[in-house]
């Protein structure tokens, strides 16, 4: 065990220092992390991550399993802590610390898409997307078709879907459960969409329909997606953070990320020489 | 599915085809200034080369980001590489168009020349190329772009004939070495230009069929 950890630190000490060369402007910043530090236990998984997402820009999270990207998601929104998890450092949503937020209303203006569409089984298709505005009071009777409908045609899925509203939400395939997903988290209407490797369990076209959505969504939402998909990362966001055994490596534009990147780490992992 | 990387692929065909228009224009203000003797054409030429350079650049940018973000295939991939070596060919066109352009200033100098030789019938000929390799482009039509093709032959032989005939002048006239250096300069500049559109006859072939024809490469 002393031997394991005293290796992962002198690999972390020799890894160069992140290079954070993508500033947004400021008035433009909708999430922040400051010196995010997230532990499961004793186990730290997260280490001194700072980074600042532009509003209605789609950032993707690469790095190889285990970097702590799913676990910097999760911290986003506070799912880390639902998890057994803790953290410190500061988060902010709109310049407001997350942490002074109530919990349920932060994860309904941050919400949250699965690797594993998971649609609630006993549900209909209608109530499934329903469910959220239901949860959190916002169900006014007068409207909630009216949201449901427009949650569907924000997802990509009201055409597939529109004639079998009363089905069940199991009743559809994979890649349309997974927009089922994504019309229930917008139906409350958030600005921040998290999204855990989407796409992963999808087939191509599935997934392209996906990454489609993605590219119209961030005219609305501010989207940070968590992807083991390099090329699905290149195709669809605005910048790419790369992750390594915890820390943040390098975050830039997603055109310099995959064209020239700054540090030889971020390089490596790109072309596919490790990881 | 249209996927929104198509609006990328048809930006860069219509950066490529306003580079042809600029392109195709100043070479044929580069010939006009030979025959007619034109000065301010020939500097109008010189002139707008930077816009040429510009717009290759452009070019070269969005088809770097364009495969190193959305990993194009298929005919998606043969129209990328053949729009970047268009884009190359069309400069390397528009620098042939200055390097005429300046043989006629050099040409000023002198007596506007009784008899330009090959010259007025390779640039008909050459232009006429051009116009067809980029129509063939645009079109996708690689009937058009085979035509271009087999005209090539023509100019390689109005080339071989101008320089012998500049010969021929030299020697039974005690004419301007200078001037016969220059013609036989336009002479081998419009060679290249056909050159050129032949190249680019041959990635229309390759987007549009996925064969490769370049250095007869069929006939083998």
């Amino acid at each position: 065990m002393v031997i394991i950890r005293i290796k992962e630190t002198v690999m972390i000490e020799t890894l160069q220092k992140p290079s954070l060369t993508f500033v947004p402007h400021e008035m433009n910043i909708k999430l922040e992390a400051k010196n995010v530090n997230a532990f499961f236990g004793k186990t730290q998984a997260l280490r001194n991550i700072s980074l600042s997402i532009e509003k209605n820009h789609v950032v993707a999270i690469i790095g190889p399993s285990g970097c702590g990207k799913s676990t910097f998601l999760r911290c986003l929104n506070r799912m880390h802590e639902v998890a057994g998890g803790t953290m410190n450092g500061t988060i902010l949503l709109d310049g407001e610390d997350i942490h002074e937020n109530d919990p349920v209303n932060l994860r309904r203006q941050v919400g949250m898409v699965f690797q594993k569409a998971n649609p609630f089984p006993t549900m209909s298709i209608f109530d499934n997307v329903a469910a959220g505005l239901r949860f959190n009071g916002m169900a006014h009777n007068g409207h909630l078709a009216e949201i449901v409908e427009r949650s569907l045609q924000q997802a990509a899925l009201w055409n597939e879907v529109k004639d079998s509203l009363l089905k069940s939400g199991m009743s559809i395939s994979g890649g349309q459960q997974q927009r089922l997903c994504i019309a229930r988290a917008l139906a409350v209407n958030p600005e921040v969409l998290l999204m855990d490797e989407p796409a992963s369990a999808l087939d191509p076209i599935s997934t392209a329909k996906i990454e489609e959505l993605i590219y119209e969504l961030k005219k609305d939402y501010t989207i940070v997606i968590v992807t083991h998909n390099m090329q699905q990362a290149a195709r669809v966001s605005d910048e790419t953070a790369f992750f390594y055994i915890g820390e943040l490596i390098e975050f830039d534009n997603t055109k310099k990320i995959f064209t020239a990147p700054s540090i030889k780490q971020t390089e490596d992992y790109v072309t596919g020489r490790f990881g | 599915m249209e996927r929104h990387f198509q609006h990328e692929l048809e930006s860069i065909k219509t950066t490529l085809i306003k580079m042809g228009s600029v392109v195709e224009e100043n070479f044929d203000f580069a010939i006009q200034s030979v025959l007619e003797h034109n000065s301010s054409l020939a500097q109008h030429v010189i002139d707008t080369d930077n816009r040429v350079n510009s717009l290759e650049i452009e070019i070269d940018n969005s088809v770097i980001d364009l495969l190193a973000l959305q990993q194009p295939v298929a005919s998606d991939l043969r129209f990328i590489i053949a729009a970047q070596k268009i884009n190359n060919d069309l400069e390397r066109i528009g620098d042939h168009a200055v390097n005429i352009a300046e043989s006629t200033l050099t040409l000023l100098k002198y007596k506007k020349p009784e008899s330009l030789l090959e010259i007025p019938k390779m640039s008909a000929t050459t232009k006429l190329m051009l116009r067809h390799a980029l129509d063939s482009f645009i079109l996708l039509d690689p009937n058009m772009a085979r035509s271009v093709l087999e005209t090539d032959d023509q100019i390689d032989e109005l080339n071989r004939t101008m320089i012998n005939e500049v010969i021929e002048l030299l020697k039974s006239e005690k004419r301007s070495v200078e001037i016969g250096l220059e013609l036989i300069r336009i002479s081998r500049n419009l060679e290249r230009v056909a050159d050129m559109t032949t190249n680019i006859a041959e990635e229309v072939i390759f987007h549009t069929q996925a064969r490769v024809v370049k250095h007869h490469a069929e006939e083998k």
